[in-house]
């Protein structure tokens, strides 16, 4: 039974660092102009498709795919803030709220078209099998993906706080008529938020396809889950994002583990939901 | 005004005409979905229009409607206008519950508090063994009469009960935009701090405009599980049908009293002629087209379709 338990925690914590990947691209993106990316989960979705005809084509394992489907993923971040994004920057909330639902419900509908409601999954990966530790099971697809999570998050607080453009977009997020001031052209740093927002999941993407099943509305519950991650860790940190998506991987573990596993989402939901009402700036946001 | 007032009974004149020309089932069905999802649509207008609150839940409010009818009957058999009665209290209840902590959100964080507790509700459902769970429920087939809310015969009589509940919010909706509670409502969507200043309660009257927003969405849940005898729970509370709402009153025009039917005439064809003339081979092409209508009216033309009719109002 303790070990039931250990290995319901070690999974769900590992499934917490993609989360927190996931979550990443979303919070970036909202901290920087107050626009939220409803179909944040389904460019998710898309980059996992990639993966998965990147393998059936060419025979390319997801891991060799990453950088490519990464790399896809940054311009189709870029174009969409090009066309759909920049028109509607100062236009009503309302206008920003349909463009997003929007393509969420292109992307899923481009998806039904092309590929239909089936699942698919690529039957073979260089990854397969677990590893024993201390009588714990731990899958090594699982293991490589939060490891992948884990080195791509520090990747991007490392530029983001270290290098002159990640802190040139920093400054943006701060304060716009300040940045401008020094000189930062703020459409540019939109634009590579964009890019930069949508490539996490490209990364997220790649990684999950070679455990978890593609099918069009596969971003559904991955693109919600990243709201609570982000209402958690506080719109706009990124370093919020990443404690958050570990909290929510272990509520959902754990409510499936110690009440009922078909009830394991509503938990999340709870956990949103508490959080908006109890301390809506999140775990570290700014006021 | 009188002009608009005959354009009006002209066509509800023709509503109430059509099923004597078309006699295949197929076009009185699209009619009976067009006008349901117009009803439902108007009751979104309420809280999303005319309030400016983006409620990604509404499809709580049908579900709670097709589920407390269906439950009655089978366990209770009272008769699904009762059932109806008591679907709209419960909503209501709901309304009032969900409402009041997440009134007090903001824009974005109210959106996704609402899909949130949609979400909730299609989990419970689908996880509750006394409404069936997941496989849902079938209401059983009664003699065919008005207080049962069955006619197996026609679709005539269901014709005409949509027809009388799309009167009905039509009626509802133009009562709140020409009465004090309408001004107060965009008063508050406007400019929440002003309103606040000149003293109406915002909470109180976002939750007016929600439980009634609620009432109109519940009997068309009753409506729909009548209709079509069969609920399950992706049927009557899915996120999507919530999302169509606001699709619809997009495309219509947000705020506008006939922007939800004009939306409601556009969109619900497109998918239902979609799904029958090119069938699963055709899977996502109304999601395409839509979407794209959608994106291009919230960039280009954020007052939607209705606008074209009145070149005057902006």
């Amino acid at each position: 039974m303790e070990g039931v338990f250990t290995q319901t925690l070690v999974s769900g914590l590992l499934m917490g660092f993609i989360y927190a990947l996931i979550a990443v691209g979303l919070t970036m993106i909202f901290g920087m102009m107050d626009i939220v990316n409803f179909a944040h989960g389904d460019y998710l979705m898309v980059a996992m498709y990639f993966a998965y005809w990147f393998f059936v084509l060419f025979g390319m394992d997801p891991l060799q795919s990453l950088p490519l489907v990464t790399l896809l993923l940054f311009g189709l971040g870029i174009i969409t803030y090009y066309i759909l994004i920049k028109p509607i920057i100062n236009a009503p909330m309302l206008s920003q709220i349909f463009v997003t639902f929007g393509v969420l419900i292109f992307l899923r509908g481009l998806a039904q078209f092309f590929w239909k409601a089936d699942y698919r999954m690529i039957p073979q990966t260089w990854l397969s099998g677990n590893i024993n530790f201390f009588d714990v099971y731990i899958g090594i697809p699982q293991l490589t993906a939060a490891g992948g999570a884990i080195l791509c998050n520090g990747l991007i607080l490392w530029f983001l706080k270290k290098t002159r453009l990640g802190m040139a977009l920093e400054a943006v997020s701060e304060d716009k008529e300040a940045a401008r001031l020094m000189g930062i052209n703020s459409d540019r740093m939109f634009a590579l938020a964009w890019g930069i927002g949508i490539a996490t999941v490209g990364v997220a993407g790649s990684l999950l396809t070679s455990f978890y099943y593609v099918f069009p509305e596969v971003g559904a519950n991955f693109g919600l889950v990243a709201f609570v991650v982000v209402a958690l860790g506080g719109f706009g940190s990124v370093a919020g994002a990443f404690i958050a998506g570990i909290i929510v991987g272990l509520v959902e573990v754990l409510g499936g583990y110690l009440i009922a596993p078909s009830l394991k989402f509503m938990f999340v939901l709870i956990l949103y939901l508490a959080v908006v009402f109890i301390r809506p700036q999140g775990l570290m946001g700014k006021k | 005004m009188k002009k608009s007032l005959w354009v009006f009974v002209l066509f509800v004149g023709v509503l109430a005409a059509l099923p004597l020309v078309f006699h295949d089932p197929f076009p009185r069905h699209l009619l009976i979905m067009v006008m349901l999802y117009a009803t439902m649509s108007i009751g979104w207008n309420i809280i999303g229009g005319y309030t400016g609150q983006v409620s990604f839940g509404n499809a709580a409010f049908f579900g709670v409607g097709a589920y407390t009818t269906a439950v009655l009957l089978i366990n209770y058999g009272i008769t699904p206008w009762v059932g109806m009665l008591a679907g709209c209290v419960l909503s209501v209840g709901l309304a009032i519950i969900v409402g009041y902590p997440c009134f007090r959100l903001q824009g974005h964080y109210f959106a996704i508090a609402t899909i949130a507790v949609g979400e909730i509700m299609l989990v419970i459902f689908t996880n509750w063994d006394y409404v069936g769970a997941a496989v849902g429920i079938y209401i059983p087939i009664l003699e065919e009469s008005f207080i049962n809310f069955e006619f197996h015969s026609s679709k005539i009589p269901y014709y005409y009960i949509v027809l009388a509940m799309l009167l009905f919010a039509i009626a509802v909706s133009y009562a709140i935009e020409k009465s004090r509670l309408g001004y107060y409502l965009r008063a508050i969507k406007d400019d929440p701090d002003g309103a606040r200043s000149l003293g109406i309660d915002i909470q109180r009257y976002k939750l007016i405009a929600f439980s009634i927003s609620a009432v109109l969405t519940s009997i068309c849940g009753t409506f729909y599980a009548q209709y079509v005898l069969y609920i399950h729970p992706s049927s009557t509370m899915d996120l999507m049908m919530s999302i169509q709402l606001c699709i619809i009153v997009l495309i219509g025009g947000i705020g506008k009293l006939f922007g939800p039917v004009v939306g409601a005439f556009v969109f619900i064809p497109l998918t239902e002629l979609t799904r029958v003339y090119l069938g699963s081979e055709g899977q996502g092409i109304d999601m395409i087209i839509y979407s794209l209508l959608i994106i291009v009216l919230a960039i280009a033309r954020p007052q939607g379709l209705w606008a074209l009719f009145k070149k005057g109002e902006r």
